[in-house]
């Protein structure tokens, strides 16, 4: 086992500063701040420790892991490959279904498994109905990070429309446990598609409601332009992936750079922060970056829906899954960005090893190079434009 | 003491006791009222229903969060300065209370009638900013003390715009007394201060475009003196952890709350008062006299405190410089601009 490493030492207090007032001298410190895990804007158990000079942060420190739940060893310890799937769930828990697809997409990848066309249209249609799902609390909760308690209750509302159709769909509101290896676990029940089409027409003026409300208000944009900018080669030297490269101007999308399943048969477009009203790569861009992206999955999930085929929801599988010896990377887009699973097999019934590269865990990374210098009262929104999950940061 | 005259009682110090009481009363309803006003307004605002079970509609909802309030335990930090912690909710409501003093509920009704009333109320609140940094220095926590500072730095900044504000009314009407700012515009709506007061046509159409926007620009200071939301960073919970009263519990959080929402009817009475004439009817002679006088400045202050309270569920929150660059570079230049002319005017 490697030993822990011993903590960064780049946040050393620096000496105090001496100011001189009337001729006499004032020592000014600065100050370390405990931020989190029970702060209410940290959207979970992080613990940030800010050092500040009055308001102004000289560095902010992530510490993570209240939420560590040793996914990948559990996973080891499953008898089976199918009975993983729960706890995939159980890491972006603002997204499972996204999770789920990732996870059972690794095994048939590495089976070479075929699904049937109707298992990646249900797929998708999931996928995309949860993205808005995932960004709609991003960007509610976003809203409370500014201030703005009321957009996060619009959000909340149209969110729930969206937890109907998955409930009516598997029973579940959260945690889905959906897609399965080979197929989804139930077809869609009568009456999803037209609840679906209902969603998508009732959706998309709420959208503009919402920018009007949020987005495009003078104080919001004051508050998130010009902050937190996330430079395009910064974004791309820590890796970042999903909303947070795409608001930085980067052109990338697994859905189009490395498609799997149907996406390619879908007209939209990928979104990418453009400044404009700010920096390139500001909190705001980021903000809208997630907004324009609901717009082309509702755009994704139309197409979709009308032009699901007919056919079986499960492929013909082996009762027992046992991949050949050897490894395999399969990535896909979720809401926060790169999903990865690196999956290795050594022809057992279960993994010998599993390793989950999670997006809002590698965004977080960026944290303090994009807070230094920035005021407390910003902390609070780079955090939230950065759109964690702590229980997929942590596992 | 013009009430106990008006109503024929004789001058003893029961009465005289039970009379200055008459605000507190006043403030404890009101507050009743606009907890519920504002569980319910924010509520209707964002598409839900807020309570519905305590009592029809639930209006016996702020009822049970005060018993709850009373029953909590009253907790003091290990490392907090225990005076200072255990006094600082009372010199926030004193500061608060002792405004009232000077507010002309109706024409028979006024605390105290003395010549300085608004100077006086100025004076007055000044206290809230002292109870708030003791409560947040005394509080011993990092956040409270953050909370504090912001607050003592942007009420004293929004001091000098309300001031200004002030003024400019103080200018028109010619007097700082509050009954006889309002006495003044007495004679309908035509003749409130916002709308140029009781002057001459020419000079009134030359001061009206000043006027508004004086009482403009006072409606958005009083929303920061109150520290309401988009200037309720002192408080901000997404960063702050509420601030300065965070390590408050029970009753001495009840009173932070009591005198914060005391404050917002406050202002909104120096607005009404100074700006929308007062107790004074709108219809001129017509529906006036002691009790609807009272019910004219309660409604008009009842407005500008569901304004506020509109504004709270809507808007985002400023950040600290931009509060400090509205405050100096924003609000208080365009005063000055107002102050100089409107004096010009009346000069004219």
């Amino acid at each position: 086992m490697d030993q822990p490493k011993a903590l960064p030492t780049n946040y050393v207090t620096q000496p105090d500063k001496i100011a001189t007032s009337k001729g006499k001298t004032v020592r000014t410190e600065e100050m370390i701040i405990n931020m989190g895990p029970q702060h209410p804007s940290t959207h979970g158990v992080l613990r940030l420790e800010i050092i500040v000079d009055g308001e102004i942060i000289v560095d902010a420190i992530p510490h993570i892991g209240y939420l560590h739940r040793c996914f990948e060893k559990h996973a080891e310890h499953m008898t089976n490959y199918q009975q993983v799937i729960p706890y995939a769930d159980r890491m972006d828990y603002v997204a499972s279904m996204n999770n789920d697809w990732a996870f059972a997409l690794a095994i048939e990848r590495m089976m070479k498994i075929e699904v049937p066309e109707r298992v990646e249209y249900i797929r998708v249609i999931m996928a995309e109905l949860q993205r808005i799902a995932s960004h709609l609390v991003a960007l509610g909760t976003y809203g409370i990070d500014a201030g703005a308690f009321t957009p996060f209750l619009y959000c909340f509302r149209d969110r729930e429309e969206i937890l109907d159709l998955f409930e009516m769909t598997c029973g579940a509101r959260l945690l889905y446990n959906y897609i399965w290896v080979g197929g989804v676990s139930h077809d869609l029940p009568q009456g999803f598609i037209e609840q679906a089409k209902e969603f998508c027409t009732y959706f998309k003026p709420k959208i503009k409601e919402f920018n009007d409300l949020l987005t495009y208000n003078e104080i919001f944009i004051k508050r998130t332009a010009h902050v937190g900018v996330l430079p395009r080669d910064v974004a791309i030297n820590y890796a970042c992936s999903g909303p947070m490269l795409r608001g930085s101007g980067v052109h990338w999308d697994l859905r189009r750079d490395d498609p799997y399943s149907v996406y390619h048969k879908f007209e939209w477009e990928v979104q990418t922060g453009k400044g404009e009203v700010g920096t390139v790569g500001d909190c705001w861009d980021r903000h809208i970056v997630r907004v324009r992206e609901m717009e082309q999955s509702v755009k994704i999930i139309e197409q979709a829906l009308a032009s699901i085929p007919e056919g079986n929801v499960q492929s013909a599988i082996p009762k027992r899954i046992r991949p050949e010896p050897g490894d395999i990377y399969v990535r896909t887009e979720t809401p926060r960005g790169e999903l990865g699973f690196y999956v290795i097999s050594d022809g057992s019934g279960s993994f010998y090893r599993v390793k989950a590269r999670g997006p809002a865990f590698v965004n977080l990374s960026v944290l303090p190079e994009i807070s230094r210098g920035a005021m407390i009262a910003d902390l609070t929104l780079i955090v939230g434009s950065v759109d964690i999950v702590l229980g997929e940061v942590d596992r | 003491m013009e009430l106990l005259q008006h109503i024929g009682l004789e001058q003893n110090l029961l009465t005289i006791v039970l009379v200055s009481a008459l605000p507190l009363v006043f403030i404890l309803l009101y507050a009743l009222v606009t907890l519920y006003l504002e569980m319910k307004v924010s509520a209707h605002i964002q598409d839900r229903l807020a309570y519905m079970r305590t009592g029809w509609h639930g209006v016996l909802q702020p009822f049970a969060d005060i018993l709850k309030l009373l029953q909590k335990e009253d907790t003091v930090p290990a490392a907090a300065d225990r005076f200072l912690f255990k006094l600082a909710p009372f010199v926030v409501f004193a500061g608060t209370y002792a405004g009232f003093a000077a507010i002309p509920f109706s024409s028979a009704y006024i605390g105290s009638n003395i010549n300085l009333g608004v100077f006086f109320i100025i004076a007055a609140s000044s206290l809230v900013v002292i109870g708030i940094l003791m409560g947040g220095w005394a509080s011993n926590n990092k956040w409270s003390i953050f909370g504090a500072i912001r607050s003592a730095a942007q009420m004293v900044s929004y001091e000098i715009p309300t001031a200004l504000a002030i003024l400019i009314a103080v200018m028109i009407t010619g007097s700082l007394n509050l009954q006889e700012v309002t006495q003044y515009q007495s004679g309908g709506i035509q003749n409130w201060v916002v709308f140029g007061g009781s002057l001459p046509l020419t000079q009134k159409l030359l001061i009206l475009p000043f006027t508004l926007l004086t009482f403009f620009i006072l409606f958005i200071a009083s929303i920061a003196e109150v520290n309401r939301t988009p200037f309720d960073l002192p408080e901000a919970e997404s960063e702050l952890v509420q601030g300065f009263n965070t390590e408050y519990s029970g009753m001495r959080f009840a009173m932070f709350y009591l005198a914060e929402y005391a404050n917002m009817f406050l202002v909104s009475a120096v607005a009404v008062s100074l700006f929308l004439g007062g107790w004074s009817s709108p219809f001129g002679e017509a529906l006036s006299g002691p009790l609807w006088d009272l019910f004219w400045f309660v409604a008009k202050g009842m407005f500008l405190v569901f304004v506020q309270i509109w504004i709270r569920w809507t808007l985002p929150r400023l950040r600290v410089d931009q509060l400090m660059y509205t405050s100096w570079k924003v609000l208080t230049p365009f005063l000055f601009l107002c102050v100089f002319a409107v004096g010009l005017i009346l000069v004219l």
